[in-house]
């Protein structure tokens, strides 16, 4: 057994570190190296009869050798084996960077409410001009004199299209029942059973049918489309295309969000219809008749339920493309940008969505519709 | 005699408020084959991607010819563009897109050849890279090197002016690397363009290169200018000879296996 660590200052102003340092509770050095930057001339350190060397140690000898760096102080390390001057020289070799981070993410700060504020404002700032140029992109294709191609138009109408039914058909008919259910329980008190035809339809049309297939498609096809985007930004595909004299707002943004313009209210429809239908089931086991239940929805369905809804689907499909496209088109140049990209695709497009909806909702109470 | 085909006067690039090089001046004549070196970090690709109006400079201009890039609208800035080939770091080929689609999309975006004659053009530079029968396949079903020759294949379409390559020998092996080199070499001389290259791939700037500028990341400035076999042993920096020295020998060592 060596001796036990031990750390002191000498009369002629050395720190003299001697024994085992391996050991678990070591002398802290902090107050006698705050002792030694009081003194005059270099700073010597006798590291002689140290017997074990141990990273900890090594670290605070790093820390000393900064500090009197930062004093403009010299440093002489005494009786450092040759192993241990080989790894200070190496550590000492390149100065601390001062700057700092260009990106430092604080964890588990709290934001306050300003700067979110501010950076949702920001934020739709950045989507309105995203708009303004996709607009004139979109409005340049309308007029032929666009770099869009037919084959990629295809390709988009074929994803946010048919591709979606799958999954569009089971959460309708789903979110019909539960229209269903939470109405049946209700109404069936007051003997009103039937006016769960009634609910079902309006709910579906005017709010349901339009807000729940926009929230699987901002997941599904938003993040698709972000994820796309910002893959092919990592690649230099955009810089190709861009050098390339291709607009890539005409040539990759456009095609994507015309095909999810056209393909929305399709969806919505298809929807309404299928939430309907989930709705006629749990209406047959409350003991509403098929009959009963069709001749309900005759007079519950109107062509103004039934626009309010459609009209929501291209809102909202304009909101998921722009929401999509902005956060790929906008992602960083490397991998971790990608999942990124895809993530704020989906959260922004998700707010976007509520409150378009609570505005529009709002908007139609006021005007009557 | 001969002209400069880009003149770069003073160019200060940064990224926001993060200097990457200053008072960058050079020129770069016709028939050059010309690289851009220096260390990781220190600004190379940065300076391409201003060379080629992707970023935009802090201080300085860029002029092709007689036309100042720099302060070019969007559409002179296309006319120029027309006459460049460009290859990018990861080869930049559209992943959506097929070789041949790839390679037609500046012969349709620029020229008026009719459908046929876009496919024999396309057909005829994929067989100059040595990649005819590749047209139906997809970047991400072929190699990095394929990518890379493909890649070339689309940048010489138009048969360019001024070509630029982005590292592109980086990823491939020293046997694939030498092949593009010469593959470089043999295009530039059958059209007579300027080659403008971005490169730390120390054996491709001995085969190739004419003339070269070296960057430091540390000064953030162009310290040395000329032809890389006489920086090697004159260049007053000892980092350059260091740096050029390591390139000789790596292509000696390239050269014996």
């Amino acid at each position: 057994m060596s001796e036990s660590a031990t750390a002191s200052l000498s009369a002629d102003d050395q720190l003299l570190i001697a024994g085992d340092w391996s050991a678990a509770v070591l002398p802290t050095l902090d107050s006698l190296f705050t002792t030694l930057l009081e003194t005059e001339g270099p700073l010597k350190v006798d590291v002689t009869s140290v017997t074990v060397w141990d990273p900890r140690l090594e670290a605070k000898l790093l820390h000393l050798q900064r500090l009197a760096y930062a004093g403009q102080r010299q440093l002489e390390l005494l009786g450092t084996p040759d192993s241990q001057t080989q790894l200070f020289k190496l550590a000492t070799a390149v100065a601390p960077y001062a700057g700092t981070a260009a990106t430092s993410s604080g964890l588990f700060t709290l934001k306050n409410l300003r700067s979110t504020l501010a950076d949702i404002g920001d934020d739709l700032l950045e989507s309105l001009e995203f708009l303004g140029a996709t607009t004139s992109a979109v409005l340049r294709t309308l007029l032929g004199r666009s770099g869009m191609r037919r084959r990629e138009f295809i390709e988009s109408l074929a994803q946010a299209g048919p591709q979606a039914m799958g999954i569009i058909t089971l959460t309708s008919v789903l979110v019909g029942m539960i229209l269903a259910y939470l109405g049946a329980a209700q109404l069936q008190q007051f003997g009103a059973a039937v006016f769960v035809a009634d609910l079902v339809a309006i709910g579906m049309l005017r709010e349901m049918g339009a807000l729940m297939t926009a929230i699987v498609m901002a997941g599904r096809t938003g993040a698709a489309y972000a994820a796309q985007l910002s893959t092919m930004q990592t690649n230099e595909e955009i810089d190709a295309i861009t050098t390339l004299g291709i607009n890539p707002l005409e040539f990759l943004v456009v095609p994507r969000m015309l095909a999810l313009l056209l393909m929305m209210p399709l969806l919505v429809v298809y929807a309404d219809a299928l939430g309907i239908v989930g709705g006629a089931v749990v209406a047959g086991g409350m003991g509403v008749t098929p009959l009963q239940y069709i001749s309900q929805l005759d007079s519950a369905i109107t062509i103004t339920h039934f626009l309010v809804g459609v009209v929501k689907g291209l809102i909202f499909a304009l909101l998921i493309a722009i929401a999509g496209c902005r956060a790929g088109m906008n992602a960083g140049r490397n991998s971790e940008a990608v999942g990124r990209a895809t993530t704020e695709a989906v959260v922004t497009a998700v707010v976007y969505l509520i409150v378009a909806d609570a505005a529009i909702n709002i908007l139609c109470q006021l005007l009557g519709i | 005699m001969t002209e400069a085909v880009i003149s770069v006067r003073e160019l200060t690039m940064a990224y926001g408020s993060r200097l990457i090089q200053q008072d960058v001046s050079f020129d770069v004549m016709r028939g050059d084959i010309f690289v851009i070196m220096g260390g990781s970090g220190c600004g190379k690709s940065t300076l391409l991607k201003h060379l080629l109006g992707l970023l935009e400079p802090a201080k300085g201009e860029i002029v092709y010819g007689e036309q100042n890039f720099t302060r070019s609208g969007p559409g002179e800035r296309q006319k120029l563009r027309q006459n460049w080939g460009i290859t990018y770091q990861s080869g930049g080929l559209i992943s959506a897109m097929s070789l041949a689609d790839n390679v037609a999309l500046p012969l349709e975006q620029y020229s008026n050849y009719s459908k046929a004659d876009i496919r024999d053009i396309v057909a005829l530079k994929l067989a100059l890279v040595g990649l005819d029968g590749y047209q139906e396949f997809l970047p991400a079903e072929i190699s990095g090197g394929m990518r890379k020759r493909a890649a070339l294949a689309r940048a010489i379409a138009l048969d360019p002016d001024i070509l630029f390559f982005d590292e592109p020998s980086a990823g491939l092996d020293p046997i694939s690397s030498r092949r593009l080199d010469d593959l470089i070499l043999q295009l530039k001389e059958s059209t007579g363009a300027s080659v403008v290259m971005v490169t730390h791939e120390l054996p491709s700037i001995f085969a190739i290169a004419n003339n070269a500028i070296y960057l430091d990341a540390d000064s953030k400035r162009m310290i040395e200018s000329g032809n890389p076999s006489w920086m090697r042993e004159h260049s007053e920096h000892a980092v350059v000879r260091q740096f050029l020295n390591r390139a000789a020998e790596q292509a000696a060592a390239g050269g014996d296996s």
